[in-house]
């Protein structure tokens, strides 16, 4: 296996000329986007622009209607056993946490480890509690989601994607249904994944994630890639005007 | 009056039969019911419209008419069984399509979002119906479901009009048999399956307890 450095990019993630539509409305319009291994990739861009639905396609949880998306090399498969294995391979982290509802949180964890990936129920415990305490939660393992906070939740949410050993984390607005005073002890996981060389795709309102952690800022709006830059460029000099009065209005918040 | 309490093993003897056409058909609906929900909400289109097909062809016949095409209909195709088992056949494929709608509405009741958290980990669509959204929708299944084989108790009594002998027959032979006593056999039958309902009743409500409480 070869060892990817910073110089040598080797794309993980690549969609090309994506459009989709829901009904008559034109939701990804000819969307080109490679992201690199190890790349931690944030996405901006207004209400409705199409950020959700960008993620969503990339672990099929939405199909396109053409244009092709490759994770590793491979082609996104059709619905059915292939697909399941890739998505085994993508991470990904909701808005809304969807924990499993009638599952503990250590039970969230173990889950794909024991079913997906046939890991013995002893040795899925084991890295199941790392991956708990890693993320800051040992403590609350065997609480039900109900009985967690919001930060907990999606914490816990966070560790039942590492589970799986993702090549590729997708996050979709994971700190937007938190209150303001859990919104950094999920950002701060969020961060430290980033530095471990996870490869991420994060769509998030947080520009100070965005400064901090991310390699690339891309911009969407109306369905489609305006701009994208490294963030100290995409912050201080953008280039379009879409760009700069979406910055103004979020940044005078 | 006496001639229902002389007469109890008759009723017992077509009430035992109504009781396991009852278990029997509930059994095969459950399963063929949870499968057509399934196809309901499966990924592939074509299943899904099977499924959606078969509840709206099968609500929309009236049971006797079921009953009528697999008594006479299966023999013409070279299938033949006893007609206990016809009636099994007909009260099964009809009661699935209740069941089927139960089970739906039940897994409807599933917040999306469960199921995809439960695909994105890579989990089949069958994993995921078995492990995240039958389970958390059980609850809801349950108790219209309830109604759906007591509803399927009382429609066993069409059997009775395919040579089998359940709880009507038996009040049918009595009737024959003592005509001066009418008032008190149909009494005596419709207690019967008064009884049945209320025990049906109370062993769903049992369960119904054990998966509120198991939450
Ligand atoms: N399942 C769906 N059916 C129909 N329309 C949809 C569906 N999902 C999204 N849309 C529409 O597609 C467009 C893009 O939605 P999307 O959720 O991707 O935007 P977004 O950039 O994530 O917005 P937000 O910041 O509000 O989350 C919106 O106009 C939305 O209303
Ligand atoms: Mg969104």
């Amino acid at each position: 296996m070869s060892t990817p450095t910073a110089a040598t990019p080797s794309p993980l993630v690549v969609l090309s000329s994506v459009n989709k539509h829901f009904g008559a409305l034109h939701v990804l319009k000819d969307v080109d986007l490679t992201v690199d291994r190890g790349e931690v990739v944030v996405v901006l861009g207004p209400s409705g622009s199409g950020k959700s639905t960008l993620c969503r396609t990339i672990n099929r949880l939405e199909t396109i209607d053409s244009g092709t998306i490759t994770i590793d090399g491979r082609p996104v498969p059709a619905e059915g056993k292939e697909l399941a294995q890739l998505r085994a391979k993508v991470g990904m982290v909701f808005q809304s946490f969807n924990l499993f509802a009638h599952k503990t949180a250590l039970e969230n964890v173990l889950l794909g480890p024991v079913k997906v990936k046939g890991i013995k129920r002893g040795a899925a415990e084991t890295r199941g509690r790392e991956l708990l305490t890693r993320v800051g939660i040992a403590a609350q393992a065997d609480k039900d989601p109900a009985q967690l906070s919001g930060g907990q939740q999606q914490r816990v949410a966070i560790a039942r994607a590492l589970a799986m050993d993702p090549m590729v984390m997708l996050f979709d607005e994971p700190t937007s249904a938190l209150d303001p005073e859990m919104i950094n002890e999920v950002l701060d996981v969020m961060t430290s994944l980033a530095k471990s060389g996870m490869t991420m795709i994060v769509v998030t309102h947080e520009m100070g994630f965005a400064r901090r952690a991310a390699d690339r800022v891309v911009f969407m709006d109306e369905g489609r890639i305006v701009e994208q830059a490294e963030p100290e460029k995409f912050f201080t000099a953008p280039e379009s005007a879409r760009t700069q009065d979406f910055l103004s209005k979020i940044l005078t918040h | 009056m006496n001639d229902v309490l002389d007469n109890l093993d008759v009723f017992l003897r077509g009430f035992r039969t109504t009781v396991s056409l009852t278990l029997l058909a509930a059994i095969g609906a459950l399963i063929l019911g949870t499968l057509i929900a399934a196809m309901r909400v499966s990924p592939v289109p074509p299943l899904r419209w099977a499924g959606a097909t078969y509840v709206r062809l099968v609500r929309n016949t009236p049971l006797t008419v079921v009953f009528f095409l697999v008594v006479f209909g299966l023999p013409e195709v070279d299938v033949k069984l006893s007609f206990f088992r016809f009636a099994l056949l007909a009260l099964t494929v009809y009661t699935a399509a209740f069941v089927a709608e139960a089970v739906r509405s039940g897994i409807n009741s599933v917040p999306a979002g469960q199921a995809e958290a439960s695909r994105s980990i890579g989990m089949t669509f069958s994993q995921t119906l078995r492990l995240v959204v039958l389970p958390q929708a059980f609850a809801n299944i349950v108790p219209p479901l309830a109604s759906v084989f007591i509803a399927l108790l009382k429609n066993t009594s069409i059997a009775s009009a395919f040579f089998i002998f359940e709880g009507i027959q038996a009040m049918n032979q009595l009737i024959q048999k003592f005509g001066d006593s009418v008032l008190p056999i149909i009494a005596a039958t419709a207690v019967g399956y008064l009884v049945l309902a209320l025990l049906s009743a109370f062993l769903f409500g049992l369960l119904e307890r054990a998966v509120s409480a198991g939450r």
